[in-house]
Parts: structure tokens; C-alpha cells; sequence
């Protein structure tokens, strides 16, 4: 398939050659608990003012094309919640990395 | 730049062409395919906050938005007469055509 | 970042949300159990409130106008929560003219009426597909339109969130509200299928 010759970027995928021989996956995928947990600390720092939805959106484009498409739906909002706090000072790097080598 | 929509039902418009994702880190809400296109305006959706600014967490100043009708056989040189896509564009996009 | 010392790509999800969550908790803006509630609430939305507004438009022509002019005032009506929700739109398929919803951006979805956007929605061959080849996507649904039937793709990119009012299948003039709401599934509001009679 041809591609419309456009400096697109890879999150904007209206007719992108790639995909367009795919066959869609139709099976039900029953959200899990990680699923539903990004999506509700989201909801919350949206509602509480901290993050928008245009910031998470923003985050997840800025997820490399390859990674992009290796994570799965919600691990991408995770990356992009995560970076949003850091960038914002809402937390500090110094404060995940001790929070993350806590649980290892 | 805010208030009343600047375009009636029934303009026809010209989504610009432009590119601003090869220019650095933006945030962008118009889809690729419709960029340089021309269609007609079917719904004014009233005024909504700028997200390419919002995304940015800058102030966001209001823009009109509107649900434009494109001809999809056009757009990929394939598909059927008759068959459409209708795409939310704000009016920062648009231009008279 | 500059200096950054923390490569959030070698950090698997679950490990990101568990410290996220923690820090989250720790300074007093999303406790585990505000974390509990949230998605309690996100639960109650599914295909069964957006199956209600359709079945009453069915049956009810200023309920069905209204959905048309306003779907958020209609969908409160039938005692939908929208406050902090997208504006709904509600598009009306006729014997003329078939409406498909995607977002080809990322996965905007009328989530207040319909629940979490299915796999399907948010995959990236749904997303490439639907505005280029949509009658080839329908048929992997088996759906196969009426000689005729033209359709209209609609990219749902921005403020507001976007639904299918069906036809109504032939074959239940006599059916109450409660049995026509039991027909309409997530995918026929959608648009890659349309309400049919069981067996039909």
C-alpha cells in the first residue's frame, strides 16, 4: 500500500501503509487491574488539576516510535503520567529512583 | 482570538498545510491526512481551550471547533464515491476557501 | 532531562505504578483508597447506559431529538453522570447513510456511555484502517451494508465524544424499551456492526 507522502508522526496513524493490510484483533481483552489502576490515577490528577489529558496525550507521543509500539495501551500512559510528574516537580527523580530501589 | 464562530455551516474551507511536527516538540490535534485539504464546515462545537498549548501546560487561549465533511475517495485516491470523513478541526486550522 | 540517571524505559509498568502509586500516596494526592473508588465509578460506565439512550431514541421521537441536538443533556436525562465528561455527540445513521467512529490519534471514546474502549478500538490497525479502507474493515465484522449505503468516518480528535444512533432493526415494532436496549451492543454504536435480531 502506498503511503500519502506527509511528514506524519508515528502516533498519527489515519491510513498509515503499515497497518492497513493488518487484520484487527476483535477478541475481548478484559482490562486488567494494572489497567484499571493507570487509568484511575490519571482520572485523579486530571480532576485534581495536576495533569491534563492533552499532557498524558503530549507524553505518549513522545514515547519513541519502537517503544510506542512494543508497550502495551496503558504501560505507554504509565511512561507518560510518570514523565508529566517529574517534569512538573510533582515528584522528584531522587524520590522515584529511591522509591523503585525500595522495591527491588 | 475567541467568541462566535468565525465560520458558518456550510463553509467551504482549506485545512492549512503545514507541518509543525518537523520543527520540534508539538502537540497536534489535526490528523495528517486532511492537512492541505479542502471540505465543508457541518457543526460549529463551540469554543474549547487550545490543546497544542494545554498539552504544554501553557495558558491556553479558546478556540472555535468545528466538524468538517471531507470527500474520502480524495483524500487516498481509493474507496468508494460517496463516502466521507467528518473530522473535528479547530478553527486555528481553517481558512476560508 | 538533563542528567537524567533514571532510564524510565528499562522500568517495566507495573513496577512504574507501584512506585508512582506509592509516591502518589505518600504526598496526600491519591490515597489507595481514592485510587479503589476511581475505578469503582469507571466500572458503573458500560455499553448497557449508551444501549438505554438508543433504545429510547427507538421509541420516544423528542428523547431521540434531543440525543440529537444535545447528546449530554439527553444522556443525563436518563440519569447518566457527565459532569467532568467530554461533551456527547450523538451521530444518526439513516437507510442512506452508515456512521463508523474512530480516533486515529489516539483512542478518544465515548467512555461515559460505553465503558473502557475495547482492544479492537485502540489498536493501531483499527486506528489506520477505519478512515482509509472502511468497508474492508467492516467486513471482518461481517458487516455488510445495503447496496447504496454510503459511509461517513468520523475521526474523533478532539473536545467532544462521539456515538452512532443505529437504525432500528426491522422485526421489533412490538419490542419495549427493556428488550430493544438488550439488542445494541458496544459495537453497533461504534459503527463496525448493526443491531440485529438474535439468529437473525
Amino acid at each position: 500500500m502506498v503511503e500519502l507522502e506527509t511528514p506524519r508522526a508515528h502516533h498519527d496513524l489515519g491510513g498509515a501503509g503499515t497497518y492497513i493490510c493488518q487484520e484487527i484483533d476483535r477478541a475481548a481483552h478484559t482490562p486488567t487491574d494494572f489497567d484499571k489502576e493507570v487509568d484511575a490515577i490519571r482520572q485523579i490528577l486530571g480532576a485534581k488539576g495536576i495533569m491534563t489529558v492533552d499532557e498524558l496525550r503530549r507524553g505518549i507521543e513522545g514515547i519513541p516510535k519502537a517503544e510506542y509500539h512494543r508497550l502495551s495501551y496503558y504501560e505507554r500512559w504509565i511512561r507518560s503520567i510518570t514523565s508529566n510528574l517529574l517534569e512538573k516537580g510533582v515528584i522528584s527523580e531522587a524520590e522515584l529512583a529511591a522509591v523503585l530501589a525500595a522495591a527491588a | 482570538m475567541s467568541g462566535s464562530p468565525q465560520l458558518a455551516v456550510g463553509s467551504r474551507v482549506r485545512v492549512r498545510d503545514d507541518w509543525p511536527e518537523t520543527r520540534g516538540r508539538v502537540h497536534i490535534r489535526t490528523p495528517h491526512y486532511v492537512r492541505g485539504r479542502t471540505g465543508t464546515v457541518v457543526r460549529c462545537l463551540g469554543d474549547f481551550p487550545n490543546p497544542e498549548e494545554l498539552a504544554f501546560a501553557r495558558p491556553a487561549r479558546l478556540l472555535p471547533l468545528y466538524q468538517v465533511l471531507f470527500e474520502q475517495p480524495q483524500i487516498w485516491r481509493q474507496g468508494c464515491a460517496g463516502d466521507q470523513l467528518l473530522v473535528e478541526i479547530y478553527g486555528s486550522w481553517l481558512e476560508p476557501s | 532531562m538533563a542528567g537524567t540517571v533514571l532510564r524510565l524505559e528499562e522500568v517495566a509498568g507495573e513496577r512504574l505504578l507501584r512506585a508512582v502509586a506509592a509516591l502518589l500516596a505518600a504526598k496526600g494526592i491519591a490515597s489507595p483508597t481514592e485510587i479503589t473508588e476511581q475505578i469503582a465509578m469507571t466500572d458503573n460506565a458500560s455499553p448497557a447506559q449508551g444501549a438505554r439512550m438508543v433504545a429510547r431514541a427507538w421509541v420516544d421521537p423528542p428523547f431521540r431529538a434531543l440525543m440529537l441536538s444535545d447528546g449530554t443533556r439527553a444522556a443525563e436525562m436518563l440519569g447518566i453522570p457527565m459532569r467532568g465528561a467530554p461533551p456527547l455527540g450523538v451521530l444518526e445513521d439513516t437507510p442512506g447513510l452508515h456512521h463508523l467512529i474512530v480516533c486515529t490519534l489516539c483512542s478518544c471514546y465515548p467512555r461515559v456511555v460505553l465503558g473502557y474502549p475495547p482492544f479492537w478500538y485502540k489498536s493501531a490497525a483499527y486506528r489506520a484502517r477505519a478512515v482509509r479502507d472502511p468497508r474492508g474493515l467492516l467486513a471482518e465484522w461481517g458487516t455488510v451494508l445495503d447496496p447504496g449505503v454510503r459511509i461517513r468516518v468520523v475521526d474523533s480528535t478532539a473536545d467532544y465524544r462521539w456515538m452512532v444512533l443505529p437504525l432500528r432493526p426491522a422485526g421489533t415494532a412490538k419490542w419495549n424499551q427493556d428488550r430493544l436496549a438488550a439488542l445494541v451492543r458496544e459495537t453497533d454504536m461504534i459503527g463496525v456492526t448493526l443491531p440485529r435480531l438474535a439468529g437473525g
